[in-house]
């Protein structure tokens, strides 16, 4: 079970070190840290709107969680900074990963 | 270890034309040659090619294709600051014994690949850079109070230094209010604060103390070069209103060469989008955080060529090989006096600051006589 099988799905996971539990982003099968194995840690994660802007009719933000992922979302709401989000959406289109925040 | 200086370069106008990447590295590197007919090609001990292009085996062919047989030849891939990664590459080579002579060319099309970091699935769908300059731009202005209006200024006087520059793709100058009125790509981003891709080729020739002062009497040397990179995609930023890589890059930099920022006459900088100058400005040194805007104004308004006098990335157009071979050229003739209308007063000391990626790496050099 891959980060990226599990996106395909719709479900957004977190990879984290089995040995020394820190958090790996991006994705990675390996610990950028002690270069242990990593797994998925699944669930509902909120972040945190570090930065917007806006192209046509929707934002794109960057979106912290846990103080060491950082990705970039599309919100068709107005976002403020520092705003509490979840990911609705999220998948891989044509090989490129996409996260929808709420 | 040894002096490397600059002895001879070559460039092509930048344009939106569509040209085979080896034609494009040929001219600019028959340019060097038909300008400098005293260098002997038998002595240049390494050929390397700064590009982002998929051709294969491009350095090889270049070295057929106008004569020289080599000891090592390979290209240079680094996407944004290949072309000053490709000048420390030689300068290695030439400051450790292995090379005597080493010709740097880069080259990019129009089209190149190296726009797009596939990689950096953390970016989500926004891969292209208009969304990271959206991102550092918001970011800069709403840290500091910095409006659009007053970002448009980089791009109106680097336009303005641009039209000094018979080889740069802009030919217009352009007013505060065109800027704001160009194509609106972003809520925080203008058609008019991007540098544009285009296809274009650069090269220098770089040697030893002993064989400079064979083929010249006004070497350029490089006396200061730091480099560093934080890492490859624009999430990890840890700041999105400075740039960390360039500011350790810098300070290396200046530090190799035993100057401090305050000696430097004249320099490029990574103008990708408006906002990068005033960050660039301000992560160098030359300015304190916030007030990168305050320098440009005050450059703009004196008619003050000293910060991108060729105009740019964004007046010059942004070849992504080609790109810091050309800013490094532009210090050159800064330095040997020879840059014509855009000729700087005093520039005895020059800088050039080269980044790739949303400032994830940068390259930063001394150059002086």
């Amino acid at each position: 079970m891959s980060f990226e099988t599990e996106l395909s799905k719709g479900k957004f996971s977190i990879p984290e070190c089995l040995t020394c539990k820190k958090i790996i982003w991006p994705p990675s099968e390996f610990c950028d840290n002690c270069n242990g194995e990593t797994s998925l840690k699944k669930g509902e994660f909120e972040g945190k709107i570090i930065e917007f802007s806006r192209q046509d009719k929707n934002y794109f933000c960057m979106v912290e969680f846990f103080d060491s992922i950082r990705l970039i979302a599309k919100m068709t709401t107005n976002p403020k900074k520092d705003q509490i989000v979840k990911i609705s959406k999220c998948g891989i289109t044509n090989g490129n990963y996409f996260f929808e925040i709420i | 270890m040894q002096k490397v200086g600059i002895i001879a370069h070559g460039i092509i106008p930048f344009t939106k034309e569509d040209h085979k990447i080896e034609s494009i590295l040929h001219k600019s590197t028959n340019d060097l040659f038909q300008k400098n007919t005293n260098i002997d090609k038998k002595g240049i001990d390494a050929v390397l090619v700064s590009t982002n292009n998929n051709s294969k085996y491009l350095s090889p062919v270049l070295s057929e294709m106008v004569g020289i047989q080599p000891k090592i030849a390979h290209s240079i891939e680094s996407l944004c600051n290949s072309g000053t990664n490709s000048i420390v590459s030689a300068y290695s080579y030439i400051s450790s014994g292995l090379a005597d002579m080493v010709l740097v060319s880069g080259a990019e099309r129009y089209d190149s690949p190296g726009q797009i970091l596939e990689w950096d699935n953390s970016r989500g769908e926004f891969k292209h850079p208009i969304f990271w300059a959206s991102i550092f731009s918001k970011s800069y202005k709403r840290k500091f109070g910095i409006s659009d209006e007053q970002l448009a200024l980089v791009s109106v006087k680097n336009h303005k230094q641009a039209k000094e520059n018979p080889n740069a793709i802009s030919k217009k100058t352009y007013t505060v209010k065109d800027v704001i009125n160009s194509k609106k790509l972003t809520d925080d981003l203008r058609l008019l604060d991007c540098s544009r891709p285009c296809t274009g080729s650069a090269s220098v020739l770089l040697a030893s103390e002993e064989m400079a002062k064979k083929y010249t009497d006004m070497p350029i040397w490089i006396t200061g070069i730091g480099q560093k990179t934080t890492s490859a995609g624009f999430t990890k930023n840890t700041s999105l209103a400075s740039m960390e890589s360039t500011k350790i890059a810098g300070q290396s930099a200046l530090k190799m060469s035993n100057h401090t920022v305050s000696d430097i006459d004249v320099a490029e900088v990574h103008d990708a989008f408006s906002v990068c100058e005033p960050m660039a400005l301000e992560s160098i040194g030359f300015t304190n955080p916030g007030k990168g805007m305050s320098m440009v104004k005050e450059l703009h308004d004196t008619n003050n060529f000293k910060i991108n006098p060729r105009g740019g990335l964004i007046g010059t157009g942004h070849p992504l090989g080609a790109t810091g071979i050309s800013q490094t050229i532009e210090i050159v003739q800064q330095i040997q006096k020879t840059a014509g209308n855009r000729q700087t007063d005093n520039a005895n000391v020059g800088l050039v600051h080269n980044m790739s990626a949303a400032s994830t790496s940068s390259t930063v050099l001394v150059l002086e006589r």
